[in-house]
């Protein structure tokens, strides 16, 4: 075998390899950054560019007020965590089978749950024995959540993010 | 090779468009990137049999497709099983399992003398005997996947498993020597001409009662404290269970006579222990009680001798490797000089010197691999290490659960722990131990072992990027009716 191929082979090789590590990074990367930037949650259809999805759904949140699509928790031991919003509740508490499973001294098994309707996230206490609390107000029938405002649970606080 | 591989590249980076949604499952994202890992194994293999044949044999491609296939399997399987699963892990893992085997096939074709070796064959030697192991941890690795179709219920086994794992580290140590020693470490167990080491599966199984244990005391272990220097540090009686690992890793140490494995130990349960309970205090003591252990055992090890003299002669090695360069340090000198004669852009596979190195079809993989493919290849491959590593760190941020979290982070740092004692071994940075590098070295326990502990970050990073409304469980059907079976249901909780 010539030199020459050899060669050109031996540095293509090298050169495929980190081509290989860059597309992985590029893969994961908005995982990376995911969080930084608001996006929609439940799957889009697929095939419709993103760009023109994006600024199509623009108008229609402004008009109705911006839609919630993640829990973020913000305080406590899951602080970080969060969970991408769909059509289905979300509930809170130390059993095993909560959607949010916290493990903190106040929580109940069967804490507090999240429940949308027409948009809108409605928090709702699960006859807990220490309480929810919306921001400082004790939660005591379905209360409507805006964004950004902490529910808490013991040690731990949630809020809704578009 | 570079250019039959551009059509592969387009796919993938294009599948990478800026609007992807978190909640897509980036499974075409993996089947590309696998087929360019594949593409990158099988130049590999052409490389090799221009350098060391003179011409490329027409079947170069066959070890090449015949992981494809089997990692096309597991593929299907996660697309099936775990749709959500992180897309890196998979490629990453297959490439540095497909290097490890046409390192493997480079060597038999080093071996094999020049007349023999263009007709020998693929599934020969040591080669296809690691592509055969490759397939088994493969199907291993999807049977988990298949059993586990949710990773909390693990815990329900974990005192299970915690003995499973302290009888597997056990059984080496109180076997008698013939039965468990090669090359002076006690960590097999041989039985005819096989040969398997229980430690590498006792790891995953102590990860799991570690994770379960701390879920449950946690709270102890993070909030009774007391303050010196401005570091919190636990009460005495909380100390017991570190002490106790660290107790039965220091006996590792000295009856099985591996560094390598008991910093393992040790290692995963303090950075699990600071994951749970977040006090820099406990990375502080676990790195004290070790190096002073360590230290310990070097001083035992030069003045009594006896169990200890095995570390003290390592340590010394170590130290000075030029000292008896052909007799002691051989093995670590060879190394060394492979390393270096590999400069920046080595020799070209096929091309070096590795079979000058002692066993370097295992702990010495990473040296003969470097001498071909020089830093610039070997800083590659620990990237990619550190990329599994960082998406296992990345699905434990992620889950909601703290058991899945304590799991998913102690795994994942227990795969960079492995690497960076065996790397740092064979760099002289740190004193060698028989430590196998995860995926590339030649052998079924270490391969079967990682490959069940992907299994375990592919369950987990599914739970964590799944979208709360599709499945997980009957608890969240779509429309948010009411929940008529969350409160009758029998639950399972996992803090008393």
């Amino acid at each position: 075998m010539p030199e020459l191929v050899i060669t050109v082979a031996r540095f293509g090789f090298l050169i495929l390899l980190w081509i290989f590590v860059f597309t992985v990074v590029g893969v994961i990367r908005r995982d990376l950054f995911a969080g930084a930037r608001s996006g929609r949650l439940v799957a889009a259809p697929r095939g419709v560019g993103a760009a023109t999805q994006q600024q199509a759904a623009k108008p229609a949140k402004a008009k109705r007020g911006r839609a919630a699509h993640q829990l973020v928790v913000t305080a406590g031991q899951l602080a970080g965590t969060r969970i991408t919003l769909g059509e289905a509740q979300i509930t809170i508490g130390r059993a095993e089978d909560s959607t949010l499973v916290i493990t903190d001294d106040y929580a109940s098994a069967r804490h507090a749950r999240l429940v949308p309707r027409d948009g809108q996230w409605f928090v709702e206490d699960l006859g807990s024995t220490n309480g929810t609390y919306l921001d400082r107000a004790k939660v005591t029938g379905p209360t409507p959540v805006p964004l950004g405002v902490p529910i808490r649970i013991g040690r731990t606080s949630l809020e809704l993010r578009p | 090779m570079t250019a039959a591989a551009h059509p592969v590249v387009s796919p993938a980076t294009t599948g990478e468009r800026p609007g992807v949604r978190l909640a897509r499952s980036r499974r075409n994202a993996e089947l590309s990137l696998l087929v360019l890992a594949m593409v990158l194994v099988a130049a590999y293999g052409a490389i090799v049999e221009a350098n060391l044949l003179d011409t490329v044999t027409r079947d170069f491609w066959m070890p090449a497709a015949a992981l494809g296939l089997v990692f096309l399997g597991m593929h299907l399987v996660i697309r099936w099983l775990a749709p959500y699963a992180d897309p890196a892990l998979l490629p990453a893992v297959a490439l540095l399992n497909g290097i490890g085997v046409g390192f493997l096939r480079r060597l038999d074709l080093g071996k094999a003398a020049p007349a023999d070796r263009e007709t020998l064959a693929i599934f020969a030697g040591t080669g296809g005997r690691q592509l055969a192991w490759t397939l088994a941890a493969v199907i291993l690795a999807a049977g988990l996947l298949v059993v586990m179709r949710d990773h909390r219920a693990v815990s329900r086994y974990a005192y299970t498993l915690g003995l499973a794992g302290i009888v597997l580290v056990m059984i080496p140590a109180v076997l008698p020597g013939r039965f468990s020693e090669i090359n002076g470490a006690k960590l097999w167990i041989r039985v005819g001409g096989f040969s398997i080491q229980p430690g590498e599966f006792a790891k995953l199984a102590l990860l799991v009662f570690f994770a379960y244990y701390l879920v449950r005391k946690r709270e102890v272990l993070s909030l009774a404290s007391r303050r010196v220097l401005g570091i919190d540090f636990p009460r005495g009686r909380d100390l017991g269970p570190v002490v106790g690992v660290w107790l039965i890793s220091l006996l590792v140490l000295v009856f099985e006579k591996d560094l390598g494995t008991s910093l393992l130990y040790f290692g995963m349960f303090v950075v699990t222990l600071y994951i749970a309970t977040e006090r820099v205090s406990w990375l502080l003591i676990g790195l004290v009680l070790f190096f002073g252990g360590a230290y310990l055992a070097y001083v035992l090890g030069g003045t009594v001798g006896g169990p200890f003299a095995n570390f003290y002669t390592r340590a010394e090695i170590w130290l000075d490797p030029f000292a008896e360069p052909y007799d002691r340090g051989y093995q670590l000198v060879q190394g060394l000089l492979g390393l270096g004669s590999g400069g920046l852009f080595g020799s070209g596979p096929g091309a070096g010197e590795p079979l000058e190195i002692p066993e370097v079809q295992n702990d010495f993989i990473f040296a003969g691999i470097g001498e071909e493919i020089g830093l610039f290849g070997l800083t590659a491959l620990l990237v990619v290490y550190l990329l599994i590593v960082e998406r296992g760190l990345r699905a434990g941020l992620a889950v909601r659960d703290s058991f899945g979290k304590l799991v998913a982070g102690g795994l994942a740092f227990t795969l960079g722990l492995q690497v960076f004692v065996i790397v740092g071994g064979i760099s002289k940075l740190i004193p060698l131990t028989g430590q196998t590098t995860p995926f590339l070295s030649a052998g079924g326990s270490s391969l079967m072992a990682n490959w069940l502990l992907i299994a375990v970050l592919l369950r987990i990073s599914d739970a964590a990027r799944r979208p709360v409304n599709q499945g997980g469980g009957p608890a969240s059907r779509p429309g948010g009716g009411p929940p008529e079976q969350l409160h009758g249901a029998p639950t399972e909780v996992i803090r008393p």
